[in-house]
């Protein structure tokens, strides 16, 4: 077996759009680090999926960025700018999206892995084709609101006519430092200093990976690109990062802004914070998709909380699901199951009375009768209201950390064991039950 | 005579992970040839010429490969896919059409046992008491971790199969070699049988089931500890047979068996125990003991390596230590001054940190 495309690890997408009235461009970035510490942070699920694709409550991750897109007035194009090999499941939901939305998406492929201002500044011809006022970037894992028509208001109300705008949250102190941290004038919303991952206390404003350019971005980029060119150290000179390269530079120049949202927000790096993002796009259904929203039915099982099922599941009446569930195509739920802040995908089958809590269920895996197959959630202290979620190292101090159970594809777990904190490769029969293990 | 053979080749081979992420199990290099070629080689010396691979899991590139393989040995390949999971039996009833042809009797092996193999001397052993199964065995020095068989001394006759025995019954176990004769398949129906719990002890109980003792070397491959230990004893076993195959001379300890391909620096010292294959670059003053190095690797400068399998392409920095059973999966990268305990590392890989406790990273 191989793994999903050696070269699939989206790190980052943006978002790209072109939109001719008000003339907004938005670019989707699908990154791959080889080699990287967070190009492997979403096996084993990354066997079988590129990681922009994996269904995050109930729909592909991009999905969320594509609708949220296509809320923004004059929507006309996306580009998707990355390092994947074409393939068949890329194609197909980039087809249908195409097809839903009536909106032009194409896929730019990079020729190597160019950095989040690479990436953009190797394409920016096709960018700009049109003359676009300004566009949008998104990386391709974050779970967000995606608040972009009131960036743009916020960018026509501060700044200069030409300024560009960071999406910013509040995060903890502690916290803070994973991330981009924006220092900023609070009167103005000026970004006067930016660091990317300070290891000392800079600002609890952080990054979202959500901007909002102009053309003239391309002249900063330029200026760093040919400043690479002439220095001897840089070894690849069309890398280029737009978080410690460009932000870093424009801050305090007085080009850069910042928009702090109050609204949800949440990075997904490891398989674990999927749970965490479905949590949170579940509960935005409510405004957005209250018919992906499941609903206690005569006939159908009890629903606590929030919870999407997929059409073709089949789930026994006494089924106990919820709160935080996504139940994939054709899955079989059998009789007294209970399933919770979970993600069980396709054609995986629950036997009867095992209980599945905290914890992502692959493609056509089976869990026998009451088996227990239980994670330990890494969410975000829920009396923070600044707190993220932890990025979590699957190891601290030598022993496996207790994190959400995965099982890969087509995994078996057995009648009557428990499978506890553990992560279980694909194809994986199992005859007994495992505790706090990797089991390859 | 036309013989022919069934190999049990399996699924996954998730227990010889990391390898096998990259590369189906029996095209992994054992020794600098994969392990399905040395028994199928031993099966074409024996005068077989039509050999099943019974597979579940389809893989490309074991189709590919044995097509050529089937030109290079002039003999015929077929592969049998289950689709569903049939035992260790089902996979002989799946395959019933292509080993029931004629009278003569076929072989059927595990795909991760490694030995001198002795098909001459089992046909002909078979032939001589002419009933209609022979299993080889061999004898093992803790028994009662497997199955052990319980035979006549002098007819090689069995009596009965005991399950880890928990008091001293007999020391030999089911080596995973049988020869059959086709009769023997309509004991099996289609569906998931366990060849050892339902077909052999109804078999010896009909007096139709006998054992050939193995000389010589045995071992299960299917995991990177016993991996390394089948490595060892089939170098001795190269040492005796044909010792010009191996490396000797300055800086070579013991049994070493070097790709002609690859590059070994100044002032090193490997062996005993070594596999380096091809292409793979070792630079100056590298130990090395009881290792396999896959194809492409490169080892650097002044690293010392003890009982570690090395994957293809892969990166071990300078300076590095690697030991307790390190493997490294395909096109891993371990960087300068690194320490290394029984760390398991799945392909693509970059490490930049000690693993100073067996862990498996991912």
């Amino acid at each position: 077996m191989c793994e999903f495309n050696l070269n699939c690890y989206a790190h980052v997408i943006l978002c790209f759009e072109k939109c001719y009235t008000n003339k907004v461009v938005i670019i989707i970035f699908l990154k791959i680090f080889k080699h990287c510490f967070s190009g492997t942070r979403f096996r084993p699920l990354s066997f079988e999926v590129p990681k922009p694709l994996f269904p995050v409550a109930g729909v592909p991750m991009l999905q969320h960025h594509i609708e949220a897109c296509a809320k923004v007035p004059n929507m006309k194009e996306i580009l998707l700018i990355g390092f994947y090999q074409p393939n068949e499941e890329l194609n197909r939901f980039l087809l249908n999206a195409q097809q839903e939305f009536k909106i032009s998406i194409r896929y730019l492929q990079e020729y190597a892995a160019l950095g989040t201002g690479g990436g953009i500044y190797h394409f920016r011809d096709q960018i700009v084709s049109g003359s676009p006022e300004a566009f949008f970037v998104l990386n391709a894992d974050v779970c967000s609101a995606f608040p972009l028509t009131e960036m743009l208001s916020f960018q026509k109300e501060h700044g200069e006519p030409n300024s560009f705008v960071i999406l910013g949250t509040t995060a903890n102190r502690k916290q803070s430092m994973n991330y981009g941290c924006i220092v900023e004038n609070e009167e103005s919303n000026e970004v006067l200093h930016y660091v990317e991952k300070p290891s000392t206390f800079v600002s609890d404003i952080i990054n979202c990976g959500i901007y909002l350019f102009n053309p003239d971005i391309f002249q900063h980029i330029g200026a760093v690109f040919q400043k690479n060119q002439q220095d001897i150290s840089v070894l690849f000179t069309e890398a280029i990062r737009l978080e410690q390269d460009i932000f870093t530079a424009l801050a305090g120049q007085g080009k850069l802004y910042v928009y702090k949202t109050l609204s949800f927000w949440s990075q997904i790096k490891s398989a674990g914070s999927a749970i965490y993002a479905s949590r949170l796009y579940l509960n935005q259904y409510h405004t957005t998709h209250p018919e992906r929203l499941a609903s206690n039915k005569e006939g159908g099982p009890k629903i606590t909380g929030n919870v999407y099922i997929h059409p073709t599941a089949n789930i026994d009446p006494t089924a106990v699901l919820g709160p935080n569930v996504s139940i994939g195509t054709g899955v079989t739920i059998g009789a007294g199951v209970r399933v919770r802040e979970s993600i069980i995908l396709h054609g995986a089958n629950l036997q009867d009375h095992c209980c599945v809590l905290n914890s992502i269920v692959g493609w056509d895996s089976t869990i026998g009768k009451w088996a227990r197959v239980e994670g330990t959630p890494s969410d975000p202290n829920p009396n923070d209201p600044y707190a993220k979620i932890d990025s979590e190292t699957l190891f601290r101090e030598g022993k496996l950390t207790p994190s959400i159970t995965i099982l890969g594809c087509n995994v078996t777990i057995p009648s009557e064991v428990i499978i506890l904190n553990s992560i279980v490769l694909p194809h994986k029969d199992l005859n007994r039950g495992f505790k706090n293990q990797i089991i390859l | 005579i036309i013989m022919k053979a069934l190999i049990l080749v399996g699924g996954y081979g998730t227990r010889l992970r990391p390898l096998t992420l990259s590369v189906p199990k029996p095209l992994v290099e054992f020794c600098n040839k994969p392990i399905l070629l040395h028994q199928v080689e031993a099966l074409v010396k024996a005068g077989v010429d039509h050999v099943v691979l019974a597979v579940s899991y389809m893989s490309e590139l074991l189709e590919r490969e044995m097509r050529v393989q089937e030109q290079r040995l002039g003999i015929r390949i077929s592969l049998s896919h289950e689709k569903e999971p049939l035992g260790t039996a089902g996979p002989l009833a799946l395959a019933r059409d292509l080993l029931n042809d004629d009278s003569e009797p076929f072989f059927v092996l595990n795909s991760d046992v490694i030995c001198d193999f002795p098909f001459k001397d089992l046909l002909q052993f078979h032939r001589n008491h002419g009933k209609e199964g022979t299993i080889v065995v061999t004898r093992v020095e803790e028994p009662s971790k497997y199955g052990v068989v319980v035979y006549e001394a002098d007819s090689g006759r069995i009596h009965r199969f005991v399950e880890k025995p928990q008091v001293f019954v007999s020391n030999k176990i089911n080596a995973g070699m049988y020869i059959f004769n086709p009769s023997m398949l309509s004991r099996i129906q289609l569906r998931p049988t366990s060849i050892e719990k339902e077909i052999f002890p109804v078999m010896a109980g009909e007096g139709q089931l006998y054992a050939m003792e193995l000389q010589g070397f045995w071992m299960d491959i299917g995991q990177p500890k016993d991996f390394l230990t089948g490595m060892c004893m089939y170098l001795q076993s190269v040492r005796q047979h044909a010792p010009e195959r191996l490396r000797t001379g300055p800086g070579f300890l013991g049994n070493v068996l070097v790709d002609p391909t690859a590059q070994i620096g100044e002032n090193c010292t490997i062996g005993p125990n070594v596999t380096i294959g091809a292409g793979v670059v070792v630079e100056d003053g590298v130990r090395i003991k009881r290792c396999t190095v896959l194809k492409g690797s490169r080892v650097r400068s002044h690293s010392w390596l003890e009982s570690c399998i090395v994957g293809w392409s892969s990166s071990v920095g300078q300076w590095v230590r690697m030991e307790n059973v390190t493997v490294l999966g395909e096109d891993v990268i371990v960087n300068d001054e690194l320490y290394l305990n029984g760390a398991n590392v799945l392909p693509h890989k970059s490490i930049n940190e000690s693993v100073p406790e067996p862990r498996i990273i991912m």
